[in-house]
C-alpha cells in the first residue's frame, strides 16, 4: 500500500500528470452539466455525431500540419452543431438521420484524409486509435491546451449557471417556452454551441468515440436516484468528476488507457445507482 | 374578418372568423385533423396565418396567453420537482435576468396555492397522478398570465372523476377569477355544459353562444 502511495506521489510531482488531472476534472464537470439536458431532450446522439465531426476536423488539421488544432476543430464542430439544429427544424432530413449522416461521413472522410496524406508519423493506426480513444493525448498536453481548457470550462460553467432556469424550461417543455415568449430557439442554439465546445474539449481526454459515455453516464446514474432537476444536475456533476479522478489515477497506476478506464468507472457507478434506484423505488411501492 | 390557417403551402382551415371577449369560456371542438391544433398554434403566435389576421385588444398579446400543452413523452420521465416546473411560468416576465426574483417566487407560491398543490411542491413530477400533473401545468400557465388561458385537451387521459374535478377547477378560474378560457376539446357534451361559446371547426364551421349550437353538428363530433 505504501508503495502505491509513493508511486502516486512520484507521478503527482510531474507537471504533465497534474495537467492531466486538472483537464480531466474540468472536462468531466462540463460534460456532465449538459448531459442531463441532452439525455432528457433525446439528443444523446448529437454528442456522438459531433464527436465524429471533431475527429474529421482533427484529421484535416493533421493533414494541414497545424501544430495547434484546437481553433480549427472548434470552429468546424460549432458550425456542424448549428447546422444539425437547423436541419432538425426543417425536417427534410429528420434529426436522427441527419446526425447519423454527418457523423459517419466525417468519420470516413477523416480516416480517408489521414490515410492518403499521412500525418507525418509512420504509425497511422496508432494515431487514429489515439484520436478515437484518446489513449495518450491527455498525458501530452501542452500549456496552451491546459489554459484553453480552463478558459472554455469557465465559459461553459458560467453559461450553465446564468442560463440554468432557461435551460430547464426549454428542456422540460419547449412548446410552452415558445408560446409564452421565451426565446427557445436562441437557447437551443446556445446549448448546441456549448455542447460542441464541450465535445472538442473532451476529445483530449477520452477521444471521440467515448465522449457520449462521458456526457450520458453521469446523467443517467443521477436520474436513477434523484428526483428534481437541480439535484440530478448536481449529482451528475459530482459523479462525473469522481469517476474521472478515479479513472485517471487508476490508469496512471495500472497503465490502462485513460478514456476506457474512466468510462469503465462510469459504468460501475451507473450499476450501483441503478441498484439503489430500484431498491428505493421497490420500498415505496 | 376571415382568417386562413395552415402551414407551408397547406391550407388547413379557411374562412374562419370568431372573437373572444374577456371573461368568455370558449370551447373549440372538431374532428381530428380539422385544424384545431393549427388554430391554437396560430393563436399563440407559433404559426403565422396564411391569410387574414388575429387581433388582440386590452394589452393582451400572444405572449400573454397562458398555455396548457398536451403532455409529451419527454415529460413523463422527467426528473423535476413541482416547484421547479411551476417557476418556469415566470420566465417569460424575466427576459434575460438569470435568476428568479422574490416576486416570481411569490407568484409561483400563490398559483400553487390556487391549484391546491402546495403540499406537492417537493415531489417529483413523474411520480404524480395524471390529474395532479395537469394541475402543476395549470399553475405554471397561471404564472405566465393573468387574463387568458389556452388549454389543449386538458382532460385527455384522465379518469372520469378527475376529469370532472378538472372541469370544475377550470370553471372556477373562469367564474371566480375572471380568467378567459379557450379550450380545445373532444368532448362536445362537456363543452356544451361548461362553455359560454362554441367554435366548431371541420366540415361545418360554427361560432356562437352554446345555446345556438346546431344539433346536427353534435353527432359528428361525438363519434371520434
Amino acid at each position: 500500500m505504501s508503495e502505491l502511495f509513493s508511486t502516486l506521489s512520484l507521478y503527482l510531482s510531474r507537471s504533465f500528470v497534474v495537467n492531466a488531472l486538472i483537464v480531466g476534472v474540468l472536462i468531466a464537470l462540463c460534460s456532465s452539466l449538459l448531459g442531463v439536458t441532452l439525455v432528457l431532450k433525446r439528443y444523446s446522439f448529437i454528442g456522438d455525431g459531433l464527436s465524429h465531426v471533431a475527429f474529421g476536423a482533427m484529421a484535416v488539421a493533421a493533414v494541414l500540419g497545424l501544430t495547434n488544432n484546437m481553433p480549427l476543430v472548434l470552429t468546424i464542430t460549432v458550425l456542424c452543431a448549428v447546422l444539425l439544429l437547423r436541419m432538425g427544424k426543417n425536417a427534410k432530413i429528420k434529426g436522427d438521420a441527419a446526425i447519423a449522416m454527418i457523423s459517419v461521413g466525417s468519420l470516413a472522410i477523416g480516416y480517408l484524409l489521414m490515410n492518403i496524406f499521412g500525418t507525418g508519423s509512420s504509425n497511422l493506426s496508432g494515431d487514429v486509435c489515439s484520436t478515437l480513444f484518446g489513449s495518450t493525448s491527455i498525458l501530452t498536453l501542452s500549456d496552451f491546451d491546459v489554459w484553453m481548457c480552463i478558459v472554455l470550462s469557465v465559459i461553459v460553467v458560467l453559461f450553465f449557471v446564468l442560463f440554468y432556469n432557461k435551460i430547464f424550461s426549454v428542456t422540460f417543455d419547449e412548446s410552452f417556452a415558445r408560446a409564452t415568449g421565451q426565446r427557445a430557439g436562441l437557447y437551443n442554439l446556445m446549448i448546441a454551441i456549448v455542447i460542441a465546445v464541450i465535445i472538442v474539449v473532451s476529445m483530449q481526454l477520452v477521444g471521440s468515440l467515448l465522449i457520449s459515455a462521458l456526457v450520458i453516464f453521469p446523467a443517467l446514474s443521477a436520474m436513477r436516484v434523484f428526483k428534481s432537476f437541480k439535484s440530478v444536475t448536481v449529482c451528475a456533476a459530482i459523479v462525473s468528476v469522481f469517476c474521472a479522478l478515479i479513472g485517471l489515477l487508476t490508469s496512471i497506476l495500472a497503465g490502462t488507457p485513460v478514456g476506457s478506464t474512466i468510462v469503465a468507472v462510469d459504468i460501475v457507478v451507473f450499476v450501483i445507482f441503478f441498484i439503489i434506484g430500484a431498491f428505493t423505488k421497490g420500498r415505496k411501492a | 374578418m376571415s382568417t386562413t390557417l395552415g402551414y407551408g403551402s397547406q391550407v388547413v382551415l379557411s374562412g374562419l372568423s370568431f372573437e373572444v371577449n374577456a371573461g368568455d369560456y370558449l370551447c373549440i371542438v372538431g374532428e381530428n385533423g380539422s385544424g384545431k391544433t393549427t388554430l391554437m398554434k396560430t393563436l399563440l403566435g407559433l404559426t403565422k396565418p396564411l391569410g387574414g389576421s388575429i387581433e388582440f385588444a386590452d394589452g393582451v398579446t400572444a405572449r400573454k396567453i397562458g398555455y396548457l400543452p398536451q403532455q409529451t413523452d419527454v415529460q413523463r420521465d422527467f426528473p423535476a420537482s413541482v416547484q421547479e416546473i411551476v417557476m418556469t411560468g415566470c420566465l417569460s416576465r424575466d427576459g434575460f435576468r438569470p435568476f428568479y426574483s422574490k416576486a416570481d417566487k411569490a407568484l409561483a407560491e400563490k398559483n400553487m396555492e390556487r391549484m391546491n398543490i402546495t403540499k406537492l411542491r417537493k415531489r417529483c413530477y413523474r411520480e404524480l397522478s395524471g390529474g395532479q400533473q395537469q394541475r402543476v401545468l395549470l399553475a405554471r400557465a397561471l404564472c405566465a398570465t393573468q387574463k387568458i388561458l389556452l388549454l389543449d385537451e386538458p382532460v385527455a387521459g384522465l379518469d372520469p372523476k378527475v376529469t370532472a374535478e378538472m372541469y370544475d377547477l377550470i370553471e372556477s378560474l373562469n367564474k371566480n377569477d375572471g380568467v378567459t378560457i379557450i379550450m380545445i376539446s373532444h368532448d362536445i357534451d362537456k363543452a356544451l355544459q361548461y362553455a359560454s361559446h362554441i367554435l366548431h371547426v371541420g366540415d361545418g364551421i360554427f361560432f356562437g353562444k352554446r345555446e345556438d349550437y346546431p344539433h346536427e353538428l353534435k353527432g359528428g363530433a361525438v363519434h371520434e
